[in-house]
């Protein structure tokens, strides 16, 4: 919100600068984000007076004004269309300098001589865009500095007023803050009250009490709305931010950035019968002043007429009834709407406007009478006409009621940890307008009609604390009881697989959790992904089912960036949708593209394999313990390459996916090489039972060697469970070391060589023993698996 | 024949003129091999009368060992200068890169927040998680934010084409209601002093502001917990995490679901105060909001208002991040780019 200091400075005292100003501001509550001057810098540009016009002999659209400046006078061409003899309007002197550095110097324009320049509010940065000179009014002082008599040595405040201060959305309202701040009262305004005579009668009709307590209504007659708004008028909306119109919608936003009452006109003509205020009917349509057409649903409270809706209350006008130049006759509005009846009605409909947001937040109940004297006597002053008499609609059942609340003095000492003497609490209160009376325990406090947010004590003490300042409260440390955490030591910490993984070259990213639908369905077809209803974009709509598509995009990202050698890992949660049930499940994944080690002197050049990325996975499944065991089995994941993926298993439940990405997806994505992926629900995974070491053998091992070669589709996890079984119990380890197919092997067949270590616990173990197991290895492994056994 | 003394004097000379440990080896078997001369000597004993024998045997003794001591001298002698001379040769670049792979790093946010949890942990806080797809009630109504609240405007929600219990899911703004779920499940053995880091969405996404950003909620619910105790607990992190002494100063706020509520300014990291952009000139910097818990929010959670009081802090760990690192574009948290990232590689605590 924009509040120019000099509106300011005629409501209330101000003993400090602006910038003091904006930090006490600041310090209570009201953040001051900017102050920024009035107008940009510009010198030597008086009133000026065109006395006498001519034509230009030269050009048709220039004509040579003899303009009084004062002092003087002097000839300046002028191409403005609105140039006429009387008008008033900005004169740069010669040696003026205007904002963007402009410097205006005699010159010959199109052969006449031109000493200075008439100026357009635009060109002195008061305005975006201007259609001519700016016109100053008649009575304006010929020769006085345009700044001094706009009074643009002023500042304006951009204040940000929290949700619930709806009553400091006004310059009235903010005034009452620095009044409480500076200990002041307000400057006393001179009450207006307006000469009514008893005619014209305004007739409303309130369906709806609870949401319209007080509706007042007045018909304004025989109005000139044709000419444009005085300058001073013009100045104060412009500094507030707002836009002049015409004088009579200038005048309802004049009020109502000055009392934050918001108020409407509408033109008489054009509403049949009486004003109604109602909730909307099912199917009802309006045109809003913004020209869209909307629909209304039936909680939307309106303003309506024997035809229809009109306006809706406490947002917008309706284009129907809107004030143009010709209007007339008026009908002034200004009521009390409740802040539920209005909430979150304009924002439905992507509006946000002046009056909604201050009819949300709370307008004073007891406001509008003041507001509406404002208005009609500006209006009558600006556009002329007669004010009829104030047609009042009030339930007194439905306005707000300010219930006193308790302040207890030893809640407030517990709640701030402060010690705040009894005169400064009563002090702040009694300053923001409260009415504290002494009560046993404290203070009884009944806030002021204006103020919506003050319900319960801490509120009170909310308000104290601003007040006084948070410097009042000297902080205290305090002691935590001394409670041993439960912490299940088979929890892993999430810092030990980051740790695993980044000690072998892995860099975290953080992606976000919505990715592209479209990869990620081509990836995943067949788990459900929650879609968002409101994404940032096409390719950021649908939350993640797996970390892939955001570790993909990120290696691509990096590829492009010149980076050849990619290994990225990111932490953090999937959601997957079965049926209405969402899981959220925490889990680690990495990508690898590039070499296998960075490329260096002495290392054998070469592509990242899936073996690669399984043992930084295997780096990670350790984390459960030795005791842990995970099978890998063939993957049959879309997304993954068929012959060259797998699926990790731990007790028969999946903890995870690793393997090459599919080719043809590879393809279209544009990754020449191999692209790795990994996966694993972090929980499941590795969730560590407590270690149960078993007894260490004193007694020698023994190592007997095996070659067999087996069928190419024998897999490996099939030798080992054999062996396994066969072998027995005495069978401490066992050893793949080499896996070879080629020449001097049958092309259908693979050869495996295999190391077994026995030992037992509690006796040297005969040579003799450990080749009897050997043979019964061997015979099994040719029984079950086809072996033979290589010479 | 030589006399004995002749013999070893010879023998020494041939081993002080050994120059390599192969000549030397050749000398030592020809003085004491199986058929070496001092060898010989002792088998010309049995020519000698017996009484003779002793002495005889004793001299031919004492003279191959002092041979032998020559021999081994020698042999020290030659194996230092064959590994002197081989040290020589024996030389590698130590410049050259060790072999393998290298150290990857943390993303900066996590350092960030494990730093921050960790500092908190030690404080006698715990760690909690929520989900980060929420529901109405946890993410608004019951922190005090009813439906078509103007506050709801300060947050741009992300909503779900999914519902959770019939209402709409969404997308978490903030951590605050990981507070309710912590709350609620600690309402009878409080006292509870938890802090809550993750993962929220905004619809937002510009220079200073991303759609998904994280942030550290904390919560301290006990009989007698004041303004005083935020306070404390706040500047003591502020200069535990930035290691530094730092003013810290509050500004009222607003929040729903605290009261009262306040913003907090620390000392700007980047000039001290002095004044800087960063600080936009003020010499502040605004870091987290604040505030005692507000009692309907208690009573959300079944926690006697009247008996217990609390207080609740939200802080944007990529704003820490960016502020403890010196790093001037969020968006560059997010865009995985590893020559950005490669540079927080490194210990931490």
């Amino acid at each position: 919100m924009k509040l120019p200091l000099s509106w300011l400075r005629e409501w209330v005292d101000i003993p400090w600068s602006a910038d003091e100003l904006s930090s006490r501001l600041t310090l209570a509550g009201f953040e001051v984000e900017g102050v920024e001057p009035a107008a940009a810098d510009f010198t030597a540009v008086v009133v000026g007076e065109i006395v006498a016009i001519a034509p230009h002999p030269e050009a048709d659209k220039l004509r040579i004004c003899v303009v009084s400046s004062g002092s003087g006078t002097q000839q300046i061409v002028c191409g403005a269309a609105n140039a006429r003899v009387g008008l008033k309007a900005p004169l740069a002197t010669v040696g003026a300098r205007l904002p963007g550095d402009v410097l205006i110097k005699a010159a010959k324009l199109r052969g006449v001589e031109s000493s200075g320049m008439l100026c357009s509010a635009r060109e002195l940065g008061l305005a975006q865009s201007a259609a001519g000179l700016m016109e100053l009014p008649t009575d304006a002082p010929v020769g006085t500095s345009l700044r001094d008599f706009l009074q643009l040595d002023d500042q304006i405040l951009e204040l940000k007023v929290y949700a619930n201060r709806g009553d400091a959305m006004s310059v009235h309202g903010v005034a009452r803050e620095i009044a409480a701040l500076t200990g002041a009262s307000l400057k006393p305004q001179a009450p207006v009250r307006v000469a009514a005579s008893t005619q014209p009668v305004a007739n409303a009709i309130v369906h709806a009490p609870h949401a319209a307590a007080r509706l007042l209504l007045r018909r304004v007659t025989g109005l000139n709305n044709h000419a444009a708004s005085p300058v001073w008028l013009q100045e104060r909306l412009r500094r507030a931010g707002l836009r002049s119109i015409n004088p009579i919608v200038d005048v309802t936003n004049y009020v109502m950035l000055e009392t934050g009452q918001p108020m409407h006109a509408y033109d008489v003509q054009r509403v049949q019968g009486a004003l109604q205020v109602r909730l909307a009917r099912a199917g009802e349509k309006l045109q809003l002043l913004d020209d869209r057409m909307v629909e209304l649903t039936p909680d939307v409270l309106l303003i309506a007429d024997d035809t229809g809706p009109i306006g809706m209350a406490g947002v917008m006008g309706g284009k129907g009834s809107s004030i143009t130049n010709d209007v007339t006759e008026v009908l002034l509005e200004v009521a009390y709407f409740a802040p539920q009846a209005i909430i979150g009605r304009a924002r439905r409909l992507g509006l946000q406007t002046d009056a909604s947001q201050r009819f949300e937040r709370g307008v004073d109940p007891q406001g509008q009478g003041v507001a509406m004297e404002r208005a009609t006597a500006m209006l009558l002053q600006l556009c002329g006409g007669t004010a009829g008499p104030v047609q009042q609609n009030v339930d007194a059942n439905s306005l707000p009621v300010r219930a006193p609340v308790l302040l207890r003095r030893a809640r407030l000492a517990l709640l701030t940890g402060a010690n705040i003497p009894d005169s400064n609490v009563e002090r702040s209160l009694n300053a923001l307008g409260m009415n504290v009376q002494s009560h046993a325990q404290g203070w009884m406090v009944s806030p002021p009609s204006w103020r919506f947010d003050i319900a319960i004590e801490a509120d009170l003490i909310e308000e104290v604390l601003r007040i006084v300042g948070f410097d009042a409260v000297q902080e205290q440390r305090r002691k935590l009881p001394q409670r041993f955490p439960k912490r299940s030591e088979a929890h892993v910490d999430e810092r030990a697989v980051l740790d695993a993984l980044t000690a072998r070259g892995y860099q975290e990213v953080i992606s976000y959790a919505f990715v592209d639908p479209q990869l990620q369905a081509r990836m995943f077809p067949q788990q459900a992904a929650i879609a968002l209803t409101n994404p940032i974009a096409a390719d950021l709509a649908a939350m993640r089912v797996s970390l892939w598509p955001g570790l993909i995009k990120a290696a691509l990202d990096n590829l492009r960036r010149q980076q050849p050698r990619v290994r990225l890992i990111e932490s953090g949660a999937v959601f997957l949708r079965s049926g209405i049930e969402i899981r959220e499940i925490p889990r680690v994944a990495g990508v690898v593209i590039g070499a296998r080690a960075p490329e260096q002197w002495n290392v054998a050049k070469g592509s990242a394999d899936f073996f690669d990325i399984k043992s930084d996975v295997c780096a990670v499944l350790d984390l459960a313990g030795a005791a842990v065991d995970f099978s890998f089995e063939p993957a049959n994941l879309t997304c993954l390459h068929p012959g060259r993926s797998a699926v990790i298993r731990r007790n028969g439940e999946v903890v995870g996916w690793l393997g090459e990405l599919h080719p043809s997806l590879s393809a279209d994505l544009g990754v020449s090489g191999s692209c790795l992926l990994f996966e694993l629900d972090i929980s499941p995974a590795i969730t560590a039972p407590l270690p149960v070491p078993a007894e260490i053998s004193r007694f020698p091992q023994v190592r007997r060697d095996l070659a067999v070669t087996v069928p190419l589709a024998t897999p490996l996890s099939a030798v080992r469970t054999r062996v396994s079984v066969a072998a027995g119990s005495l069978l401490r380890e066992l050893v793949v070391f080499d896996v070879y197919q080629g020449p001097g092997i049958e092309s259908t067949r693979k050869s495996i060589a295999l190391g077994l270590i026995f030992q037992d616990n509690n006796r040297t173990l005969k040579d003799e023993e450990a080749d009897a197991l050997m043979t019964i290895v061997a015979s099994d492994l040719g029984a079950s698996l086809d072996a033979k056994v290589r010479d | 024949m030589q006399s004995l003394a002749g013999l070893i004097e010879l023998a020494l000379a041939e081993i002080t003129a050994s120059a390599s440990v192969t000549r030397l080896e050749e000398v030592r078997v020809h003085w004491l091999g199986k058929k070496g001369q001092l060898t010989e000597q002792l088998k010309s004993l049995g020519g000698l009368p017996a009484a003779e024998r002793p002495l005889a045997g004793q001299k031919i003794n004492d003279a191959k060992l002092a041979v032998q001591t020559a021999l081994d001298a020698r042999r020290a002698v030659l194996d230092a200068a064959g590994i002197e001379a081989r040290l020589q040769t024996d030389k590698i670049d130590v410049t050259l890169d060790g072999r393998g792979e290298r150290n990857g790093g943390l993303h900066p946010v996590t350092r960030a927040r494990l730093r921050i949890e960790s500092l908190f942990r030690e404080t006698g806080f715990e760690v909690a998680q929520g989900p980060e797809i929420e529901d109405d009630f946890h993410n608004f109504t019951a922190l005090n934010v009813p439906a078509e609240h103007p506050a709801r405007a300060m947050h741009d929600t992300f909503y779900l084409e999914h519902e959770v219990d019939g209402q709409r899911a969404l997308l978490r703004t903030h951590t605050s209601p990981v507070q309710i779920r912590a709350l609620r499940a600690a309402r009878d053995r409080l006292p509870l002093a938890v802090i809550a880091p993750g993962r929220v969405y905004r619809m937002d996404s510009d220079a200073t502001h991303t759609p998904m950003f994280h942030q550290v909620e904390g919560l301290l619910v006990d009989e007698g917990v004041s303004f005083a105790n935020l306070k404390a607990i706040l500047h003591g992190f502020m200069e535990a995490f930035f290691e530094r002494d730092l003013a810290m100063r509050l500004r009222p706020s607003y929040f729903p679901f605290t009261e009262p509520s306040a913003e907090v300014d620390i000392t700007c990291v980047k000039c001290g105060g002095a004044g800087c952009r960063l600080c936009k000139n003020t010499g502040w910097i605004e870091v987290l909001g604040c505030g005692m818990v507000h009692p309907n929010v208690l009573a959300a959670c079944d926690v006697d208002a009247e008996r217990y009081t609390g207080y609740a802090f939200g802080m944007g760990i990529d704003r820490l991040a960016m502020l403890r690192y010196g790093v001037n574009d969020l968006r560059l948290f997010f865009e995985s780019d590893l020559r950005f990232l490669r540079q927080f590689r490194g210990g931490w605590s």
